[in-house]
């Protein structure tokens, strides 16, 4: 018998995806320019606002993480490891575009105007946290993972139809790439050329599932190619780097072309929530040590202060000024008024229906007593 | 007045919403150049272009987010899940998004969609395609549910829907899309949603049903009026909420009640329109509550379909059961 020759390579198949997916970076973990070329176009003032958000981030997860041991906080996804991915993701945003955030997406929703009192409502568990005022371009955090993803899909069908110059954007994690949905809403997407920048937050753990278990791509930016669309995989612990390939996904989105889909490759540094998870089970000391010197305030501290932008000081003072912001939201939390389920109810339909009527009249009896 | 089959008003329905409001979109699988597998969504497309009537990839719950999101842009989404069966695929955004962003979000956003779906069983579809399901959806507060048994109320309640600033799901009996005519008025007209028909009136036994069971229960009260038996039929015609008005009007006006549904036996409308009658008129009654639905087994095969559903023979039978109780 002849060695007959195969009609499809399938090694050289998958390592040829493999190879067009290289992680972008700009600065490397002690904050050296590393990719001169691709350095975004940002003033002195924006490169110093993008870090204080990023430290703000930081202090209101670790406020948050403090509220949450004093039971003043309900359900908290911790960030802190996150910034880079997320505020610098953020950044490239305006306010008319449309963000679907999932749940550890907070930082991101209070950036686009959600006041971090309703922040924290939403987390105990209060309607307030909510009641979005009308200009507020976004929607609650999503718990169902995936359904964000279609969703956004429509608010992007949505803002093209409308002719707005505008898009919308999304987030999920490493494991919510494995949804059913995360494929559909990136093939629609693509099908009807939608404005949408998706991004997958690989922080390496669904809860405590690694990610290796998830599939066996690579990367996740390659789940693009099925959908025909663009895919990149960037440092998502490098600030400078997930801003610039936002924007540039941005920009292609609004000139027409449809969906991006980024995958950062990030790290929390802390448990999945703050409800019973311990994360020494499943991740092992090495691995907290080896992102924690990847930590992406760092980095951009460094490459900052070697500009003279940055200082210990500066970083102090805004420290303190935050947490005394956190204190006051808090405080407003607190104030907020007790939940009815007469309300509850009002809010199942424009008009009550006859039983919910009744209902309505029960509780309020109830309520006044 | 024009006399015109259940598809044929479904589908001017659309027709003149669309005329009349530039943010209703339709889309779904195959609805565009095709004009759906049932030809519901005919000439829409040509009519109003590829934008607001698309063909969407196959995947139901693509659309599901799609009407979702379209709706948090402000527009006002009329997508089609192309058979019932493939409802579970969507059951998320439906159920678990649609239904609560009134609630969720206190009125700040609203979602104004109507989903149309194709139910019901007699027509010999595949398996998996013609499941009673609306229970399922019945279940969840913050969505209405729809069925219409007629051309004419197809027509008014199917513009109603669209209108309605709360999610609908339409429902529409695959049997009754072209079995028969109605005078349809050409122009727009809406009835509300949440009010049930009194299709007959009757001074003996109620029989409170929807869907393609009011077409049996007719029959079935021709019969019984030669018996001397006079029958109300009361057709709900919105499913959630349900009308208890009428309901409790009719029981009290009659005395006695048989609930029929196309569905299976277990936790239906039957089961929650019993309990209303129960707890709101049982002083009234002269007899059990009579029930007729199909048997708890799972949808059946085509072939088998005569053999479990309901039908007049079923009706009329316990009708008498409690007539002479």
């Amino acid at each position: 018998m002849v060695n007959k020759k195969q009609p499809v390579d399938f090694e050289a198949l998958l390592s040829t995806i493999d190879a067009a997916f290289p992680m972008v970076q700009i600065l490397d973990k002690d904050g050296k320019v590393v990719n001169k070329d691709i350095m975004p176009d940002l003033s002195d003032d924006q490169l110093v606002e993008l870090m204080e958000k990023m430290v703000w981030s930081r202090i209101l997860h670790e406020r948050s993480m403090a509220l949450a041991r004093q039971g003043r906080l309900g359900f908290y996804a911790p960030t802190a490891g996150q910034e880079a991915s997320q505020l610098a993701s953020h950044y490239a945003f305006v306010k008319e575009d449309v963000l679907l955030p999932g749940y550890r997406d907070i930082p991101q929703l209070i950036q686009h105007g959600l006041p971090v009192s309703k922040a924290f409502l939403w987390s105990r568990g209060h309607s307030v946290g909510n009641e979005y005022p009308a200009d507020l371009n976004a929607v609650p955090p999503q718990i169902i993972i995936g359904a964000q993803i279609i969703q956004a899909m429509g608010v992007g069908v949505g803002l093209k139809i409308r002719g707005k110059q505008n898009v919308a954007f999304t987030y999920t994690g490493d494991g919510g790439s494995s949804q059913g949905d995360f494929y559909e809403g990136l093939n629609y997407a693509g099908a009807y050329k939608a404005p949408v920048v998706f991004f997958v937050q690989n922080n390496g753990y669904a809860i405590s599932t690694p990610r290796h278990k998830q599939t066996a791509a690579t990367t996740l930016a390659q789940k693009a190619v099925a959908a025909g669309i663009p895919g990149v995989q960037v440092d998502g612990m490098d600030a400078l780097a997930v801003y610039a390939v936002t924007k540039q996904a941005r920009e292609w989105a609004l000139a027409g072309n449809g969906p991006v889909l980024i995958e950062t490759i990030t790290s929390r540094f802390g448990p999945h929530s703050t409800s019973g998870d311990d994360p020494t089970r499943y991740r092992d000391k090495d691995s907290f040590d080896y992102w924690e010197q990847r930590d992406p305030l760092i980095r951009f501290r460094n490459f900052l202060t070697e500009k003279g932008l940055w200082s210990e000081e500066k970083e102090n003072e805004l420290i303190e000024k935050t947490k005394e912001d956190i204190k006051a939201s808090v405080k407003e939390a607190d104030q907020a008024p007790k939940q009815k389920v007469s309300d509850f109810l009002k809010n199942m339909y424009e008009t009550p229906t006859q039983v919910i009527a009744e209902q309505i009249a029960t509780f309020e009896a109830k309520e006044s007593k | 007045m024009a006399q015109k089959t259940m598809i044929e008003a479904i589908t001017e329905a659309l027709d003149q919403e669309m005329e009349r409001d530039q943010d209703i979109l339709i889309f779904g699988e195959d609805v565009g150049k095709n004009g759906g597998v049932f030809r519901a969504t005919a000439g829409l497309q040509e009519k109003y272009g590829e934008v607001r009537v698309s063909d969407t990839p196959l995947a139901e719950s693509g659309i599901g987010g799609l009407a979702i999101g379209l709706a948090f842009q402000g527009f006002r989404p009329v997508p089609e899940i192309q058979f019932i069966g493939f409802l579970f695929e969507v059951l998320d955004s439906i159920v678990g998004q649609a239904a609560r962003t009134r609630y969720r979000m206190s009125s700040t956003r609203t979602m104004p969609i109507t989903i149309r779906m194709p139910f019901g069983g007699g027509v010999h579809t595949p398996e998996m395609h013609s499941d009673n399901l609306e229970g399922l959806i019945t279940q969840s507060p913050g969505i209405k549910v729809v069925v219409p048994s007629n051309p004419y109320d197809a027509k008014g309640l199917l513009i109603a829907s669209i209108r309605d600033n709360d999610p609908v799901v339409f429902i529409e009996h695959m049997k009754l899309y072209r079995s028969f005519r109605d005078e349809v008025p050409e122009e727009s007209y809406t009835i509300p949603l949440g009010k049930a028909a009194i299709t007959r009136e009757g001074t003996d036994v109620s029989v409170i049903t929807y869907g393609a069971m009011v077409r049996e229960a007719i029959k079935a009260a021709a019969e019984l009026e030669k018996e001397g038996i006079s029958v109300e039929i009361v057709d709900l015609r919105t499913i959630s909420p349900l009308d208890i008005e009428t309901i409790i009007d009719s029981v009290e006006k009659t005395g006695r009640v048989v609930v029929v549904q196309e569905a299976q036996r277990q936790a239906g409308v039957g089961a929650m329109v019993m309990s209303e009658i129960s707890e709101r008129a049982i002083l009234s009654l002269q007899a059990p509550i009579g029930r007729v639905a199909a048997p708890d087994t799972v949808f059946p095969f085509g072939l088998a379909e005569s053999a479990w559903l309901p039908n007049a023979t079923d009706i009329a039978d316990k009708v008498r059961d409690t007539y002479n109780f």
